[in-house]
């Protein structure tokens, strides 16, 4: 995939910047603050799209069809320090957003993604924008130092990519206010952060057998998985079990 | 425990094979699912664990209550706004704010449309793989496909045995390109799935339409929630104001351009659901009406709250649309009135869930509930406090809390409400159901079955459809009739509120029905508790022994192959559970026979 591709056809390309995870998970809500913190610090053109997808699953998968260029910034586990930001890019996104242990957001973005290549709409370039996080199991938390450290240069990330493609945007002379943003109102950092209740008012940590469970790996091979159930099915003409 | 019966009539038979599946399911925290199978690979003891800590009622005390309704709707990715909504009735009800009538409808026509989509997209994209075999339906006859489509639904316009064709074609590149996404990881050789391969191909078909289709519906909440994926809400109405001459724009106002947008997307819900939806339930019903397990506590005891009120600011009985009502003991005619404020009716118990009260003896009011987590497992539990082979659900085994209503457990959802609504003579739903039962020719008993379940939440996307027409245009009739207000800010001011109120919000969410109990002091957040659709039909046993309705739906089903359990699978996701995850099923000495993808 490459820019030529991204740009083809004379038309500028449709681009949705989304931020997905859960606020209420501590570095869950990474992608959520990243795409509202990129919308205060940013002006887009028309065709750049900077969308809040919350904890949707398959709902979002419209907006992910409409898009020519997806960057999705999210908290991916890669099994690195916490707080490490890495990029993965096109054909190697999907194998990475499936993996979360216990993210709320439901469907695997993964299945998002095969939604829309089968019904032929995948889009032309898509970049995810992880990071690693460092604190899952602290509900209604909010993003950990090593984390939120990551927003600035992860909108770098993005700005850049946007800017690979032909596509500038303009840096507000000063950010818009917090309650500006495009996620929730009621929800931005200071606001979430400052209210919050005590500790010893709100539980905060969850199940152990789960919050730390390994069991919930990916499978390891999904491509031999499906050979092995292609290889079950039988062979012959047409005729139902009914 | 051998042998015991449970007051709620279930024989339960702990020896046998355990068969572990976990997580089921990511609604209101994951969902870890145990059976005991007999000789005859009969389920005879279910075990249904929330796994999941999920304390939004603690991260929400201090807070103001005006902001609830934020926090609420990002507890999951399905019915955000149905939380929502349930949240701002709650801090009405404590606070004695009247909304206005627009408002009233625009909520209504929110909660109708997400209904719909919520029904649809649980049927054709999360549960319709349960009946449904894509890889089947590769080796379909696409004149024959066409054909069958053209009996099942003369009136929907996507028939020709080349429009199959193709979209076989692109389910064959699909799925030999490897990416079989979706479709990745069924038991696509199991004998428990019946459909000839047409049925299947019409089925798929459907499946790529209605995903095309949801994003119509999902246009009415951007419209008035402006915003799209979690809309907004407020404390006294709706947050958009209606001005009928005014322009089109981000953030304008409601104009006569976008109501007529909506009303034109209402018509084609209900037409999508009408040609395709119903039909399809229909066809598939033929197929799968001699596979009616899974009833449950459905054809014992079934809870509904109501919803949908006509006109602004009356929850009784007789101005709702959704019906109210509780049964008891399969009595269809005999039917309890049902008060959500009335301490005694209903109360949440935690002898088996990981919560502590003073005096587990003793159910809670939600008013008076108490959300303090307690881990502790029991002596035959099989494992560690973090590897869990085999639960004691004789000790607390869930972090799902035991509602009862009098006592009683009780399965809610569409099929709670379309039985609610049969016994009380409900017109429509009456009618709904006696055309689907002559259409599949099956007597009323097979309404209490998974199959039960699954047509239910279609007759109710039909109902939901064209009710939402029914507010559309009340909405613009009262609106020509020169009323414009959506909000009422009269007491939006804390300082106009007294120290110490309480409040109740209730709904029917898509599973069922959802309720917020608020207690306001010094103008914060006192005390929240939910009790969700999930906490009903997920619940665990209560002291008397009870089982909840997932338990219930469970037992006496027959499993065709243990290490693929589809069958559990079919009955868990016909109660609507959430979106795909991957699953581990263990055998009882926690060797993972099978790494499966449940949808």
């Amino acid at each position: 995939m490459s820019e030529q591709a991204a740009t083809s056809g004379g038309k500028e390309p449709a681009v949705l910047v989304l931020g997905i995870g859960n606020l209420l998970w501590a570095d869950e809500g990474f992608g959520v603050r990243a795409v509202e913190e990129m919308h205060r610090r940013y002006e887009v053109p028309d065709n750049v799209t900077l969308m809040d997808g919350g904890t949707q699953g398959i709902y979002l998968v419209q907006h992910v069809r409409d898009a020519d260029v997806l960057i999705v910034f999210d908290a991916v586990d890669y099994g690195l320090p916490p707080g490490t930001m890495k990029l993965v890019e096109d054909e190697e996104v999907p194998r990475f957003m499936g993996c979360k242990k216990i993210s709320l957001h439901q469907t695997g973005f993964q299945e998002v993604l095969a939604m829309a290549a089968m019904m032929g709409d995948a889009p032309r370039r898509l970049l995810l924008i992880g990071v690693q996080p460092e604190e899952l199991e602290d509900y209604g938390g909010s993003l950990r130092a090593v984390v939120k450290a990551q927003i600035g240069p992860a909108i770098e990330k993005a700005v850049e990519e946007l800017s690979r493609l032909g596509i500038s945007l303009r840096r507000r002379p000063v950010p818009l206010p917090p309650e500006s943003t495009i996620a929730c109102p009621i929800m931005h950092s200071e606001r979430y952060e400052g209210e919050r209740p005590s500790a010893a008012e709100a539980c905060r940590v969850g199940d152990p057998r789960l919050l730390a469970d390994a069991n919930f790996a990916p499978p390891a091979d999904p491509e031999a998985e499906i050979e092995a159930i292609l290889g079950r099915i039988p062979e012959g003409p047409s005729g139902g079990r009914g | 425990m051998a042998i015991v019966t449970t007051p709620n009539g279930f024989t339960l038979d702990d020896s046998g094979r355990r068969v572990v599946v976990d997580p089921v399911t990511r609604i209101e925290g994951h969902m870890r699912c145990e059976v005991n199978l007999d000789e005859n690979n009969i389920i005879r003891n279910a075990v249904s664990t929330g796994t999941l800590w999920r304390g939004l009622e603690v991260i929400l005390k201090g807070r103001d209550p005006r902001d609830a309704w934020a926090f609420v709707q990002r507890i999951c990715g399905v019915c955000t706004g149905t939380h929502a909504l349930t949240s701002v009735r709650a801090v009405e009800d404590a606070l004695g704010i009247d909304i206005p009538e627009n408002a009233n409808s625009i909520r209504n026509i929110m909660q109708l449309a997400l209904q719909v989509h919520d029904h649809l997209v649980h049927f054709y994209h999360l549960h319709a793989l349960d009946w449904v075999n894509p890889i089947n339906a590769l080796k379909a006859d696409p004149k024959a496909t066409s054909e069958l489509q053209q009996t099942v639904s003369p009136r929907h316009p996507k028939s020709s045995p080349g429009y199959f064709r193709d979209i076989q074609t692109r389910l064959r590149k699909f799925v030999e390109s490897g990416q079989l996404g979706p479709f990745k990881n069924g038991y696509w050789t199991n004998p428990a799935y019946l459909l000839p391969p047409e049925a299947d191909l019409m089925a798929v078909t459907h499946y790529l339409e209605a995903l095309d289709f949801q994003k119509e519906i999902m246009t009415v909440r951007t419209i008035f929630g402006g915003k799209d994926t979690h809309p907004n809400w407020l404390v006294g109405g709706v947050p958009c104001a209606i001005n009928m001459d005014g322009v089109q724009g981000a953030g304008a106002p409601v104009n006569m351009e976008r109501l007529n947008y909506v009303r034109s997307v209402t018509q084609r819900t209900i037409e999508f659901v009408n040609n395709v939806y119903i039909p399809d339930i229909l066809a598939i019903g033929q197929f799968y009406k001699g596979w009616l397990y899974g009833g449950g506590l459905a054809s014992k005891n079934v809870l509904a709250y109501g919803d949908i009120p006509d006109k602004a600011n009356d929850y009784s009985p007789e101005n709702l649309m959704m019906p109210v009502g509780a049964i008891i003991n399969g009595k269809l005619d005999e039917i309890h009135p049902v008060d959500v404020r009335d301490p005694e009716q209903i109360q949440e118990f935690v002898p088996h869930s990981w919560y502590k009260y003073p005096d587990e003896s003793k159910g809670l009011h939600p008013w008076d509930g108490i959300t303090e987590a307690n881990y502790e497992l029991g002596p035959n539990l099989v494992g560690t406090r973090t590897n869990i082979k085999r639960i004691d659900e004789g000790a607390k085994y869930s972090w799902i809390k035991a509602p009862r209503w009098r006592g009683h457990a009780m399965e809610v959802g569409p099929l709670a409400r379309y039985i609610v609504g049969y016994a009380q003579g409900h017109e429509y739903f009456t009618d709904q159901i006696d055309r689907t039962l002559r259409a599949l020719d099956v007597p009323l008993s097979a309404l209490f079955s998974t199959l039960g379940r699954t047509a239910a939440r279609a007759l109710e996307a039909q109902w939901a459809a064209e009710t939402q027409l029914y507010f559309v245009d009340k909405l613009i009739a009262n609106i020509k009739a020169g009323d414009s207000a959506t909000a009422n800010t009269e007491k939006f001011d804390p300082k106009t509120w007294p120290s110490e109120v309480k409040g109740v919000g209730f709904t029917e969410a898509p599973r069922g029905a959802l309720g917020h109990w608020i207690r306001i002091k010094d103008t914060r957040i006192d005390n929240y508790q939910c009790v969700v659709p999930t906490t009903w039909n997920g619940s665990p046993r209560d002291n008397e022994g009870n089982i909840g309705a997932f338990e219930a739906s469970l037992m006496n089903t027959r499993v065709e192959v243990a290490e693929e359990p589809v069958e559990i699978l079919r009955t868990l996701h016909s109660f609507d559970p959430c979106l795909a995850c991957s699953t581990h099923v263990m055998s009882e000495d926690g060797e993972e026979l099978a790494t499966v993808k449940v949808r």
